[in-house]
């Protein structure tokens, strides 16, 4: 039986993806959000699935493999994501050939590593395992978007509306990230207030991404070396 | 040891993106000009806006009718400016340096809610004219 809170979590989280995906559709250059709009209808089209497993098989053994290996696969394609928004800071340097190459290189990584891990690990790959690989492919998204963070600083983006769906991935990726970290701590938790951070955060996720798509134009422009938050002397 | 270098990490990232989204929002208020009007409706005595005013500020706001593009700004520096009262309060014996940073980000606040004050009045004022013309 799925409970209501689980229902009204998981139907405003559909909604707002697909309002996401509205917002892309709706721009002039949607070409320049695809990745965006992509993530979030393969995120909403996970989520039915995920109502639907549950509707057939329960809370069940079936329902973890389904949420955290479909969430597995969605935080890679996030990663690209991530790589669209580094080729768009660095549009002007002219180095997508390189951050594809770096793409290549950082995706057969992430894949070298999980098999090593799993091999190691073939006894238990529910359980610890998941949670393990999911902390670490989000940590793996907090170190990417500070590295791309750092660029947008460094190079002084003025783009108002990169910065801020930059931000707002950061914050989902950090969010879910100390989540995870704090369930593999103390396992105690597992079925704490902690499992509910991973929707809370795509609920952020979606609405920051509204937000800045439908409120903050291309043209505006944003000094972001005021955004540091820098303590006085 | 690995899960609780990623927690530390996690979390110094996250409280650091949150103040710079919250920031990346007052920053479209930063270069705005206060009115003469606001700056009499609000009863501003000196030419800055203070930390205790942001509660009053936001008071007024909510007495103009909705402009319909700003409530989501508001209601986030809302929240930031909380954040940044329990951190001042927290800190102010014991960081007084982060104390007297949250209270410049609470000023910033303060301003944000001054010129979102003076667009809700300019926008009541469009509304009131609009009104007038189609009776006339």
């Amino acid at each position: 039986m799925v409970s209501p809170l689980y229902t009204v979590i998981y139907v405003l989280g559909l909604i707002l993806e697909a309002a996401v995906v509205v917002c892309v559709c709706m721009r002039r250059n949607y070409l320049a959000y695809l990745p965006v709009g992509f993530y979030m209808l393969c995120s909403a089209v996970t989520t039915i699935g995920s109502y639907f497993c549950i509707r057939q098989f329960g809370w069940g053994a079936v329902y973890r493999y389904y949420y955290y290996y479909s969430d597995a696969t969605m935080t890679v394609l996030l990663f690209w994501v991530v790589i669209h928004f580094y080729q768009k800071a660095l549009a002007q340097l002219q180095v997508s050939k390189y951050i594809r190459v770096g793409t290549a290189v950082l995706i057969s990584l992430t894949a070298l590593f999980s098999y090593v891990v799993i091999s190691k690990n073939r006894e238990h790959l529910t359980g610890r395992f998941v949670i393990e690989l999911s902390q670490n492919l989000y940590f793996e998204g907090v170190v990417l978007t500070y590295v791309l963070w750092c660029v947008i600083l460094k190079l002084k983006e003025t783009r108002a509306q990169l910065a801020q769906l930059v931000l707002a991935l950061g914050i989902y990726f950090a969010g879910i990230a100390v989540a995870y970290a704090i369930r593999n701590l103390f396992a105690g938790f597992a079925d704490s207030i902690l499992a509910w951070v991973p929707p809370i955060m795509s609920t952020w996720l979606a609405v920051a991404w509204i937000y800045t798509l439908a409120h903050v134009s291309e043209d505006t422009i944003l000094i972001t070396s005021q955004l540091e938050a820098r303590v006085p002397a | 040891m690995i899960p609780s270098l990623i927690c530390v990490g996690s979390v110094a990232v996250f409280f650091q993106w949150i103040a710079a989204y919250c920031r990346s929002i007052l920053a479209s208020s930063r270069r705005v000009e206060l009115s003469d009007r606001v700056r009499e409706v609000a009863g501003f005595r000196g030419d800055s806006v203070t930390v205790a005013d942001f509660g009053r500020l936001l008071q007024l706001v909510r007495l103009c009718p909705e402009r319909g593009d700003d409530h989501s700004d508001i209601r986030a520096v809302g929240a930031y400016y909380r954040a940044l009262r329990v951190m001042n309060r927290l800190t102010s014996s014991i960081v007084p340096r982060i104390a007297a940073w949250a209270n410049r980000e609470c000023e910033n606040c303060s301003y944000f809610a001054a010129v979102a004050l003076d667009r809700r009045i300019s926008y009541s004022r469009d509304l009131f004219t609009q009104q007038l013309g189609s009776r006339a």
